[in-house]
């Protein structure tokens, strides 16, 4: 199996420290417990930090039997990475509407929310006083309550890493203004803020006051470390195409955010011109429901298939056998399993709402609710092997530039920055 | 004595319209965007005209007045011709009076701006026919010079213009092709006999159409007697400077805050303060000096890019598909006999239909796009081939042959 350079390209900065840099990192998932795409870019940046010679130490909040204590440690096969669970009632998606319950059915808002995350930074505090770190990290909202807990204790720098912020999340409707207070007081006290791209960037300044020259751009990326790998066994899918039928993907969170009702309406319209078509809705959410019946209610039920969430291998499969992906995004910060897709050469359809839009150049676009467009570029690619293929090839060559080693070599530069190694002269 | 010999491109295509699957059989206008944005054919030509075209010929006019011994020529396309009839006439009555000045000269290239000599050699010349018809009954002039679209140039584009009897053919001054010849003289094309090459100063040229405004640049802000110190410091290794650049350069690439007006203003007056500097036209060139020696080249070089090669329209797979598919309808647009067909088909053999399509990275990629007025070259890729989709439906409608 080729193996990129990745890591003899890292410098070692680490070799001019005294010791090597601590880095204390509140989240909310980390693989293999994860269930969105902020797990997976948790571990990216984390491994690419881990490489580069810091020292991470990464908590999480997490649902964890009573009999267990406050904090465990999970050993990950990530050098330099120890990963804290603290036992916590918050849900990573608990945003949104109707989705915004535990797995138990309770609640998560109002009081409830409000005193979730205040045990997880109180939890948070007690690693904070015993790790000693440099800097501090917080991705999203509800780790920010954990970070800056953990500032006030330490002292330490505070870095706050936006992957997607309640504007996103909400999809511009029905916006959590519990969760929008929380996210503005931790953008606000930290000492430097991370967006996942420029859109991003733009809503953090524009609906959070927060100034431009605070906040740094670093895009998602891929790699080995977390790529998807490919299967020797055959898809079930595969049967589908042996007749000539295309297969057209939505991977992702079946919420409002992801839009798709849209992807259903594009669906819709491709299926008047090429009935040949299978459309694919892989994933979970709020909206499969309503999702469900909106395909059935457009007379289109059986060319849409709902596969419910696939992970590791099936994801794998799915995305590489279909003859094109598609992330109809309302609002997407960033958009990581689209740069997965492109990294197994399945050729991308994205909203121009997407971050990745912004970070790549090897795909199609079209605005979320332009399902015409969006019908128009299905049918047309699925019609056209030279530009299936020109996408294919191009876009696995751009996606290999998009790394996580590379975000992290950012990542690494501004908490040098934020903490100036103590250098020894010993 | 040397020569400052300036050609101004005027070219403007008419873009494709986003032009959806569902719009094939069933819309038989591709170039009819009326939205405001850049697929809006009128649109950009009114602006490019206001900000362009018409100060641009306005001052050229007066220089032209100002100083006898000024000269200019220009190279139309004839789909740039014939939309500022129709959008922009007082353009064109400049171009006019430029015309009849005597002094501005005005050359030879295919009506459709289009790539077709390195496809089709018939349907090559048909375009040049119609072109040169256009200069005669607009601007009553018979080219004697050709140049090739965007300077596409090789032996065989020689030959091809000696055969058909131009005295002279225009060509980018490439270096790396020229080695230690200058491009500031006149050459003979390998296997040619009679015709002479004119060799653009890319340098000089790009010190005005692209380095002009820029900041960064060690020589900002350039002035009129800047430039004609370089111009003038070629005298005893030149006989002939040739500046050839995009007419847009003036108050379109090069905005009128940035001075460029003023530069092109006190341009004459800088080069003519140098007693043995003066102006030529392109065939005056010719006709005052001989050529020194034979340039050879087999392969075809354009003053695109730093590739300075076809592939910036022709370089990836989806340019040649689509340059493939146009040129493969030749022979049925051709024998429908429908005008309508035959006017569309080769609109859209237009050179920046294909460039809009290149993939190209780097610095190169980003004049791409500022030149394109599609988001992608995808975007570009899917509406022209659904507007040839739709063409090759409604020619086969239009075959004898094959209609029902």
């Amino acid at each position: 199996m080729p193996r990129e350079h990745e890591e003899d390209a890292l410098d070692l900065r680490d070799a001019h420290r005294a010791n090597p840099l601590k880095i204390l990192m509140f989240g909310w998932e980390f693989p293999p417990f994860n269930s969105g795409g902020l797990g997976v870019a948790c571990q990216g940046i984390t491994g690419a930090l881990a490489r580069g010679g810091a020292e991470v130490t990464f908590v999480v909040p997490k649902r964890l039997p009573v009999s267990l204590s406050y904090a465990r440690l999970i050993t990950t096969d990530l050098e330099n990475v120890e990963v804290h669970a603290v036992d916590s009632g918050i849900h990573p998606y608990a945003a949104s509407g109707s989705y915004a319950k535990h797995e138990d059915g309770t609640p998560v808002y109002g009081d409830g929310l409000v005193g979730e995350v205040a045990r997880y930074a109180r939890a948070a505090g007690r690693i904070a006083s015993i790790s000693s770190p440099d800097v501090i990290y917080a991705h999203d909202w509800l780790s920010f309550g954990a970070g800056m807990h953990a500032k006030r204790l330490t002292g330490k720098p505070l870095i706050a890493h936006v992957h997607a912020t309640e504007f996103e999340r909400s999809g511009g409707h029905s916006l959590n203004q519990h969760i929008f207070e929380l996210e503005k007081e931790g953008l606000h006290f930290a000492d430097r803020v991370i967006a996942v791209s420029e859109r991003t960037k733009q809503i953090i300044m524009r609906h959070y006051g927060v100034p431009a020259e605070k906040i740094a751009v670093v895009h998602n990326g891929i790699d080995i470390h977390t790529a998807l790998t490919p299967s020797t066994a055959p898809s079930r899918l595969t049967k589908l195409k042996e007749n000539g039928t295309k297969i057209v993907l939505f991977m992702g969170r079946i919420t409002l955010q992801k839009g798709p009702d849209y992807f259903v309406r594009a669906a819709k319209r491709v299926l008047e011109h090429d009935p040949k078509v299978l459309f694919v809705v892989a994933g979970s959410g709020d909206m499969e429901r309503s999702t469900m019946e909106l395909a059935a209610s457009l007379g289109i039920g059986e060319h849409v298939l709902f596969t419910g969430f696939l992970r590791g291998q099936e994801q794998y499969e799915t995305c590489a056998l279909a003859d094109l992906f598609v992330m109809p995004s309302v609002a997407e910060p960033f958009g990581l399993a689209a740069l997965e897709a492109m990294r197994i050469g399945t050729p991308v359809l994205v909203s121009k709402q997407s971050g990745i839009a912004e970070a790549a150049r090897h795909l199609l676009t079209a605005d979320f609710w332009d399902t015409e467009e969006m019908a128009n570029k299905m049918l047309f690619l699925l019609d056209s092997p030279e530009l299936a293929q020109t996408l294919s090839r191009k876009a696995k060559r751009e996606s290999s530039l998009l790394t996580w080693t590379r975000a992290g070599e950012k990542i690494r530069d501004l908490i040098d920055e934020l903490a100036p190694p103590s250098y020894s002269y010993a | 004595m040397a020569s400052v010999c300036f050609y101004f491109q005027i070219h403007q295509p008419y873009r494709v319209k986003r032009y959806r699957v569902f719009d094939i059989g069933n819309d038989e206008e591709y170039f009819n965007d009326e939205g405001e944005h850049d697929l809006n054919n009128t649109r950009v030509l009114r602006k490019v005209a206001e900000k362009s075209y018409l100060p641009t010929t306005e001052l050229l006019l007066r220089l032209m007045e100002r100083h006898p011994e000024f000269r200019v020529s220009f190279s139309i396309s004839g789909v740039a011709l014939e939309q500022l009839v129709h959008e922009a006439p007082e353009v064109v009555a400049r171009l006019q009076m430029l015309a009849a000045t005597g002094r501005a000269e005005f050359l030879s290239e295919t009506y459709y701006h289009s790539l077709a000599f390195f496809r089709s050699r018939t349907e090559f010349e048909r375009q040049v026919a119609k072109h040169a018809s256009v200069m005669k009954h607009i601007l009553g002039v018979v080219p004697r010079v050709f140049r090739n679209t965007e300077l596409s140039y090789s032996n065989d584009v020689a030959a091809w213009a000696e055969g058909a009897g131009y005295d002279g053919i225009v060509a980018e001054g490439w270096d790396p092709i020229l080695g230690w010849r200058s491009p500031n003289f006149l050459y003979r094309p390998k296997g040619t006999e009679r015709i002479k090459l004119l060799l653009k100063n890319y340098k000089l040229s790009d010190d005005i159409a692209f380095r002009f405004s820029s900041q960064e640049w060690s020589e900002w802000p350039l002035t009129a007697e800047k430039f004609a110190a370089w111009a003038a410091a070629l005298r005893g290794n030149a006989e002939t400077v040739n500046l050839f650049m995009d007419f847009e350069t003036f108050g379109e690439h090069q905005w009128e805050s940035t001075g460029i007006f003023h530069f092109l203003e006190k341009l004459p007056e800088a080069l003519l303060a140098y007693p043995d500097l003066d102006f030529k036209t392109p065939s005056e060139v010719i006709a005052r000096y001989g050529v020194h020696d034979e340039v050879d080249m087999p392969e075809v070089v354009t003053w695109a890019d730093t590739d300075r090669d076809l592939t910036a329209w022709l370089g990836n797979d989806l340019q040649r598909t689509a340059f493939d598919a146009v040129y493969a309808l030749e022979h049925a647009v051709i024998g429908s006999g429908n005008r309508k067909l035959l006017e569309q088909w080769r609109r859209l053999q237009t050179s920046d239909h294909f460039y809009y399509m290149c993939t190209k990275w780097s610095n190169d990629g980003d004049v791409h796009a500022y030149f394109s007025p599609y988001e992608s070259p995808y975007d570009a890729y899917i509406s022209y081939m659904n507007a040839l989709k739709d063409l090759t439906l409604r020619t086969r409608g239009h075959t004898p042959a094959l209609a029902p």
